[in-house]
């Protein structure tokens, strides 16, 4: 992937005990404008990359903004921001990318957020705001941990807010989508337990999945080491247990296209001969598995790897 | 390369448009084989060849003024050729941004944008245009955003909104269609817009055509070349006009082939506009006369070969059932082998 954005930080607040926001600020011209729903993928001084959705105004191209949840079992990421961040460090950032884009035709927009899952719902709801649009925000969190945001939505917001501050008030599906109208459009983005009940009651409620949109914050898990060989380049690699193979393949210089490592997007399924594959990616269908792999979240085990790269 | 403008001729009536030597030098011949098959020909659009159409990602040339006077004229005649709808303001806004920051980057001696925030000024000194604006708000130009500056830039441009791991063809400034109709294809999805092609569909192109324009991100833009036949340098060849110029494919014969039958070739871009997440899809058409082509010996054989050995379904969705072999007779004898 060519073409990352050198950035500063210059800003680091603490939103809530759990949750750092941090503002990044372009070393050379303006940083590239963006859509609704997109996120970065920052490159950390630690060698660590993740996807991070932009929460900054879509027209504001002087700064981005993003927000970072600690993670009990960080592989590094998030603790890094959390630990060592500070303002005035250099930083580096690929250009936003979209996976999670509004949708244009609906008449009705119906966001669900959990948790840090609020992230790309803020320039959503900046843009729909400006769009003079119908739309309404279900946000899930827990009072005091992760309740980022919620002041300053409910200012901007007002009846627009329904806020469930569990474990009090859980956020109730299947009432959210009963009886709306024709044209209606649910957003979601949190855990993917939240997304597996949402696709399950939006099923028994007679709703097309065409209608359904949602992002998982889902990012590499650390698991065991393991060694890779590569089919064309002829190397071999060592995975640590904290490292995805894809960072692995990264830092060996062989650049695989790469959008969400979430497993999720789908750019960087990688083909392999032989050898054991955890899949942990929400892309391949079980057929593909037997081939393919996702190197951003998946890992090898048992019988030694060797890819088609 | 300095680039030098033309005197207006016209893509109408009398056809006095004519390519310049170093026109035909740059002229996109579109087949790297001796034989023709669709494919999913796509690749990255960086800049290459100094001087050729794959310098820019908007390529101007010595055409740039007659197609203006040309683009005006079918505007005149039929507003509907330019369409956007109400979901795809933010589209045509971002358009007119990717069009002003490539010419004033790419043609500075022609164009120059300065930007204050949202007050913006775009010069355009080919066509003499000196116009303030607050970027977002149409009411400050002469007219819509994507007419404004289509107005101004060669070759065609459609919008594609994507939703649903789709691509709807909800705007679009069209006024040198190869056969086919905006106004028509409104509110289409990408297999929708190219159900009339034959055999590509069971061939899998669209599948993974599509695929792979979804997954276009902003500042990597991707292009590809189409080609067909036209007769007289005629740009709009539409649906809408068929009345004028279909009945001249029954007009060729071996006297007028050389100079009646171009060669018609779109450099399509496809871009992801960063604002709306739409996807620019553009079309630069260059055309070439038979006369012009066989200038070039090597382009005139492999035309013979392509053209003598393409499948029949391609051939008649690309119209030149009727006068085929007499093109194919008269291309022949630039062919040592045949």
């Amino acid at each position: 992937m060519s073409g990352f954005i050198p950035v500063r930080v210059t800003d680091i607040r603490q939103v809530t005990p759990v949750i750092r926001e941090v503002s990044l600020q372009s070393l050379g011209t303006a940083l590239p404008k963006f859509s609704a729903g997109s996120h970065i993928q920052v490159l950390l001084p630690n060698g660590k990359r993740n996807a991070y959705s932009l929460l900054s105004d879509p027209l504001d191209t002087r700064h981005y903004r993003i927000a970072v949840r600690h993670q009990e079992n960080s592989r590094g990421g998030s603790r890094y921001v959390h630990e060592q961040l500070q303002v005035g460090d250099e930083l580096r950032i690929a250009p936003p990318a979209n996976l999670f884009p509004l949708h244009n035709e609906a008449h009705l927009h119906i966001l669900l957020a959990a948790g840090i899952g609020i992230t790309p719902f803020m320039p959503y709801c900046t843009e729909l705001l400006r769009r003079g649009a119908p739309f309404e925000l279900h946000y899930a969190y827990r009072n005091c941990i992760s309740d980022a945001y919620v002041a300053q939505l409910r200012d901007l917001l007002g009846e627009r807010l329904h806020c469930y501050d569990s474990p009090q008030r859980r956020l109730d599906l299947k009432h959210v989508l009963s009886n709306r109208p024709l044209g209606s459009h649910v957003y979601a983005c949190g855990p993917q337990r939240l997304l597996d009940d949402l696709h399950q009651q939006a099923a028994s409620l007679g709703w097309s999945d065409s209608r359904i949109h949602s992002e998982a914050f889902s990012a590499a898990q650390s698991g065991q080491p393991f060694s890779v060989q590569l089919l064309r380049s002829r190397q071999q690699l060592n995975v640590s247990a904290d490292q995805s193979l894809l960072e692995a393949l990264e830092a060996a210089g062989v650049e695989v296209p790469n959008l969400c490592r979430g497993g999720v997007c789908g750019q960087c399924q990688t083909g392999y001969l032989q050898g054991d594959v955890e899949h942990r990616d929400h892309f391949l269908s079980p057929d593909e598995k037997a081939a393919s792999l996702m190197p951003c979240v998946s890992r090898g085990c048992g019988q030694p790897l060797l890819l088609d790269l | 390369m300095s680039l030098t403008f033309k005197p207006v001729g016209s893509y109408h009536q009398d056809f006095s448009f004519r390519n310049s030597e170093e026109a035909i030098q740059r002229f996109p011949f579109p087949f790297p084989e001796d034989q023709y098959m669709y494919s999913v020909n796509l690749e990255p659009a960086t800049s290459r060849n100094p001087g050729s159409i794959f310098e820019h990602c908007f390529d101007i040339d010595e055409h740039y003024r007659s197609e203006m006077v040309e683009r005006n004229r079918v505007l005149e005649r039929d507003p509907r050729r330019c369409l956007v709808m109400p979901h795809m303001q933010t589209a045509a806004w971002d358009t007119l941004a990717m069009l002003m920051e490539h010419l004033s980057q790419d043609y500075p001696q022609w164009f120059a944008l300065s930007r204050d925030g949202d007050q913006w000024q775009w010069q355009n000194h080919a066509l003499g245009i000196d116009q303030r604006f607050t970027y977002g708000d149409a009411d400050t130009l002469p007219c819509e955003p994507l007419e404004y500056i289509g107005r101004q830039v060669q070759g065609d441009f459609a919008l594609l909104d994507q939703r649903e791991g789709d691509l709807f063809m909800d705007a679009g400034i069209v006024t040198c269609p190869a056969d086919w109709s905006l106004a028509f294809d409104a509110g289409m999805s990408f297999k929708q817009w190219h159900s009339p092609v034959p055999m590509a569909h069971q061939m899998g192109v669209f599948d993974r055509a599509l695929k792979y324009l979804v997954n276009i991100q902003v500042g990597q833009p991707v292009r590809r070349l189409n080609w067909t036949l036209t007769i007289n340098p005629r740009l709009d060849t539409s649906p809408e006009t068929f009345h004028e110029w279909g009945s001249d494919r029954a007009s060729i014969t071996p006297g007028n082939v050389g100079s009646l039958v171009h060669l018609r070739v779109e450099l399509q871009v496809m871009a992801r506009l960063p604002r709306s997440n739409a996807l620019m899809f553009s079309i630069r058409t260059y055309l070439i006369s038979m006369d012009e082509l066989v200038t070039q010996p090597a382009w005139a054989q492999r035309l013979h070969r392509v053209l003598r050995d393409l499948p029949d379904a391609i051939a008649d969705y690309k119209g030149m059932t009727l006068y085929r072999q007499t093109l194919v007779d008269w291309l022949s004898q630039f062919d040592s082998q045949a």
